[in-house]
């Protein structure tokens, strides 16, 4: 039960991308049709998944105190996880294109994308601050992940409605893009007085 | 022989016409922010007040400044399937040394930025400008490249977190200007700090106004799309 509200937690309350707005370069990058961004959105939570975990499990294993080496590594802890999410991503590309060419076409050009994606360190930096234990990183991998899928894809289906409206010349494309996020943004503000553990 | 000539005069330190484009150009014609939409999320995140975004923007002067520098210097010797990770650790080790700096001078603000200083490694500026600019020409143009496009992102988190800090707290890097109480410089009775402007949405708000105001006023930027 602890998990499902870390889960949800993570989605919805605590957005990646409209709460602390992180990813937020592929996300106005990505976002002028659907299709795409349905595809980059499922990426994320492929390699949020992932690297997640491993994360956790560096972080706590190797680089504290109580790790394999008996001391304090934790300057290294950026180097090492944008390492690991690099490493990751090129591995899940290499490993899609093997089992599944389909997915790997539909994925295709993100997936390098994704290791400059701030919500996915963002997402690991915030799982050491909040100090998880690893089910509920993985729950928090997961969860955070589908929440920017859930952005995503939400300002991608209104970018595609907009570009029918008369919006002043300079105000359109990315200007626009901007304002709409902000005002989904505050849509999510209302969801932070939920408390996912009185459920 | 007119090669080697050639390459001397293009590697040879020199500060011209050409020069004098790539620290302007990022400044408003090819702005990181508004034009090439590289590095929001720091910009967005960091622009509560003003103290924060200066310390922002000299830290991501600094690392892409250098990370230009390092990459230009190793290009030649960069195996291509690798790079990206190879550019990724060059990073990485420029932001560490930050972090700790940081964390000896000033403590406070520190605590303040918490992860937005480790995500300049995934701040979309830096990344850029090592695979368009820095895997293809000479270390000091490079260098120039680096500070330029740090200093056009630079301005725009100066710009938007003055307008962030003056009317969501009445203030400008603590400094009270402008409120209800007589501690403020400009006191006026009833009136309230717009709190909304100190939350997240409204950087996305300010930034949006902002593009519209660029574009309005450099219109060949306008998307015709």
């Amino acid at each position: 039960m602890e998990l499902v509200n870390i889960f949800i937690k993570s989605a919805f309350i605590e957005n990646l991308a409209l709460a602390y707005f992180l990813g937020m370069c592929s996300y106005l990058a990505v976002s002028k049709s659907v299709k795409t961004a349905f595809g980059l959105g499922l990426a994320v939570i492929f390699v949020l998944g992932i690297t997640m975990p491993i994360n956790w499990l560096i972080n706590t294993q190797l680089l504290s105190e109580n790790g394999l080496f008996g001391m304090d590594l934790t300057f290294l802890r950026l180097i090492l996880f944008i390492a690991v999410i690099a490493s990751m991503v090129q591995l899940v590309e290499m490993v899609i294109e093997k089992m599944s060419p389909s997915l790997y076409n539909s994925l295709g050009i993100f997936l390098p994308l994704i290791t400059v994606n701030c919500a996915i360190l963002g997402g690991s930096l915030f799982m050491v601050s909040k100090e998880y234990n690893f089910g509920e990183s993985v729950a928090f991998g997961l969860g955070g992940g589908f929440g920017w899928f859930l952005a995503i894809i939400a300002i991608a289906a209104i970018r595609e409605k907009i570009r029918y409206s008369d919006v002043p010349g300079p105000l359109r494309g990315l200007g626009m893009a901007f304002i709409l996020t902000g005002l989904m943004g505050m849509a999510f503000m209302s969801l932070m007085g939920i408390d996912p553990s009185a459920f | 022989m007119a090669d080697v000539q050639i390459a001397k005069k293009e590697s040879a330190i020199s500060f011209g016409k050409k020069e004098r484009k790539l620290l302007v150009d990022p400044l408003n014609d090819n702005n990181p922010v508004t034009v090439q939409v590289l590095g929001i999320c720091s910009a967005l995140a960091v622009t509560t007040l003003l103290d924060k975004a200066i310390v922002m923007s000299i830290a991501v002067i600094f690392v892409c400044a250098f990370a230009n520098l390092f990459t230009s210097l190793l290009r030649m010797y960069i195996p291509k399937q690798v790079r990206m990770i190879v550019q990724l650790i060059i990073i990485a080790f420029l932001v560490t040394v930050v972090e700790l700096s940081l964390k000896a001078i000033d403590y406070n603000i520190y605590k303040e930025l918490s992860v937005f200083i480790g995500l300049i490694i995934t701040n979309c500026i830096i990344m850029g400008r090592l695979e368009a600019f820095a895997s293809a020409n000479n270390p000091w143009r490079s260098l120039l490249d680096g500070i330029g496009n740090g200093l056009g992102y630079a301005i725009i988190l100066i710009i938007i977190a003055m307008i962030r800090e003056f009317f969501g707290k009445g203030s400008l890097l603590g400094y009270k200007l402008l409120g209800p109480t007589s501690d403020y410089m400009l006191t006026i009775p009833g009136y309230q700090p717009n709190n909304l402007m100190v939350l997240f949405p409204s950087a996305m708000f300010v930034i949006g106004v902002l593009i519209w105001g660029h574009r309005a006023w450099n219109r060949k930027l306008i998307d015709i799309s």
